[in-house]
């Protein structure tokens, strides 16, 4: 048993800790109900060394109704890497902010509120806008928006460059009077 | 840890604010400061991006893996070849193919290649931030040298679409050794000369020590990676820590300064660059010459990957560099997440080390932490 699955398992004793999955040696994934993720990450990072934060994002499972987020924490003493799944429900997003516990999170969370909707009460500068300015669509990033009809309701298209058979446009080039019927009165 | 924007008085007449960019002087991209200022003091920082967003993550869930592989390499423009190289790995980790040694040993090759011509255009921004255009001029030159033997390997210069999920699209070239260590034995040269008039040079000391101190409790509660990290006396690599492809075969140091200032931070990539040139070396000498380069594949066209998650990192010229990608077992992906170490580098961190510097030194402090603005857009 590896020392990711013994951590877990003793802090499963407090926390409701479920599909554990141990992808290679140095990362694990698992997931942890909303209400108890921020309280985990705390102690995560003050009490089992997994003190760097490489990043906060967001998956989105339409058909389900959920959005799962991945806080994926890194022990730089152990070298393993733990992936912390935490469900959302997809038409209420709403997570505890953890911008005082890592700096960059606050990015994270201001980019997640922009491209999926999720709201991070007192979170930093949260409403700004992060990538996109003037944005009124739905955030671009769920699954339900469609990247190809708003390119062509917003964009106006442009005529292509027309198309020629290169054998009859390379005949009218050369020889721009040339026809393949016989000239009238010849023989 | 996070600090609240100070309130200043705009209409007070103390404070000016002062906008750098998108085209700013410091990155190599398009990327703005919000600066307020008193006098010639920053008081206030604020990062804003947008200006490269092409929505790579989004584009990615709707093309099949196959197609996915010439986007990834636009994701960061001097140093492409380190998203080509993810993306494969993390495509290979989920469905189980291996690439063969010696397309290890090319792809290693390939990476430092890229790492010392990315480094090359940092230390031209570093010294141009700083009065020395001529060091830009000659390290961009040496640069386009290394462009020229990618071009020779790839068919490209910039954007290389070489290594691909199992394995690289061919073999060296006849004669490539010969020429990279040409071109290696001149970009050495030029270190040395660079190191002369660059960091022997006092304006350069005396602008660049004690700026923009990182304190080592900030590393990881700004999530810093990389050679800014190392700047802060943090012995961490990931080539040393977490080996890939062939660098557990590699002979290289792992370099570390303690002053973290922008001196220090500028010291540090560029003996990584003697590092580098070291470990080019041994890769040419020991690449094989015969085998496989491309493992065989399946129907890439209609490519079903099993349904899982994965995460890969690599140890690019800023830090950590990572592809995390989940699937759920049809012919295209579910999400792609690509960190890139420039997201809190050039936002969070350089928001607050901005603040108490002065205007002048605004672009030199971002040159020193070397951010792509691509990266943090996706």
């Amino acid at each position: 048993m590896s020392t990711a699955t013994d951590l877990l398992e003793r802090f499963g004793t407090n926390y409701r800790i479920s599909e554990v999955n141990e992808q290679k040696a140095d990362l694990t994934f698992f997931k942890v109900p909303k209400d108890q993720a921020v309280r985990l990450l705390r102690e995560l990072r003050d009490d089992a060394g997994y003190t760097h934060l490489a990043f906060l994002t967001n998956i989105d499972y339409i058909e389900r109704g959920i959005f799962t987020l991945n806080y994926m924490l890194h022990n730089y003493d152990t070298r393993h890497t733990l992936g912390m799944h935490v469900d959302l429900d997809r038409d209420n997003a709403e997570m505890e902010s953890i911008h005082n516990m890592w700096a960059q999170a606050a990015t994270y969370q201001r980019e997640l509120r922009e491209m999926y909707g999720i709201r991070f009460p007192g979170s930093p500068r949260l409403d700004d806008d992060f990538c996109l300015e003037g944005w009124d669509q739905i955030p671009p990033m769920r699954k339900e928006f469609d990247t190809a009809a708003f390119s062509l309701a917003r964009f106006y298209s442009r005529d292509g460059r027309g198309t020629e058979d290169p054998r009859e446009h390379m005949k009218q080039q050369l020889y721009p009077t040339h026809t393949d019927d016989a000239p009238e009165g010849g023989n | 840890m996070f600090e609240p924007t100070p309130q200043v008085d705009l209409s007070s007449g103390k404070y000016l604010k002062l906008w750098q960019g998108p085209q700013h002087p410091g990155i190599t991209g398009n990327m703005a400061l919000e600066l307020t200022t008193m006098g010639d003091e920053i008081v206030d920082c604020k990062t804003h991006v947008g200006y490269l967003h092409r929505g790579f993550e989004k584009l990615m869930e709707r093309r099949t893996f196959i197609q996915n592989f010439p986007i990834v390499c636009r994701i960061a423009v001097p140093e492409p070849t380190f998203n080509e190289y993810l993306y494969a790995a993390v495509v290979e980790e989920l469905t189980g193919i291996e690439s063969p040694e010696r397309a290890e040993w090319i792809r290693t090759l390939n990476l430092e290649l890229m790492r010392l011509a990315s480094y090359l255009m940092w230390l031209g921004g570093i010294g141009a931030a700083f009065g020395q255009g001529t060091v830009y001029q000659w390290t961009v030159t040496h640069r386009d040298y290394i462009l020229d033997l990618f071009e020779e390997m790839t068919g490209a210069r910039v954007y290389h679409m070489y290594i691909v999920p199992g394995g690289v699209r061919g073999r060296l070239p006849e004669g490539f050794e010969e020429r990279c260590n040409d071109v290696l034995n001149r970009v050495e040269k030029l270190l040395f000369d660079v190191e002369k008039v660059l960091f022997n040079n006092f304006v350069f000391k005396k602008r660049t020590k004690g700026l923009g101190v990182i304190a080592p409790e900030m590393v990881d509660q700004y999530g810093i990676t990389g050679p800014n990290q190392r700047a802060a006396g943090f012995v961490r690599d990931l080539r040393r820590d977490a080996p890939y492809l062939v660098y557990d075969q590699l002979e290289f140091d792992v370099i570390t300064a303690t002053e973290s200032d922008a001196y220090a931070r500028s010291w540090v990539r560029y003996q990584e660059m003697h590092q580098g040139i070291r470990m080019l070396r041994q890769c040419l000498e020991r690449t094989p010459r015969e085998g496989p380069f491309q493992a065989r594949m399946p129907n890439v066209l209609h490519w079903e990957v099993p349904a899982g998650e994965t995460y890969v990192k690599a140890e690019c010229t800023r830090g950590e560099y990572g592809y995390y990608m989940v699937t759920d077992g049809s012919e295209y992906v579910r999400r792609v997440h690509v960190r890139g170490p420039s997201y809190t580098h050039a936002i969070a961190l350089m928001e607050k080390l901005a603040v108490g510097t002065n205007i002048a030194d605004t672009a030199g402090l971002m040159v020193s932490l070397h951010t792509y603005p691509p990266e943090i857009e996706r």
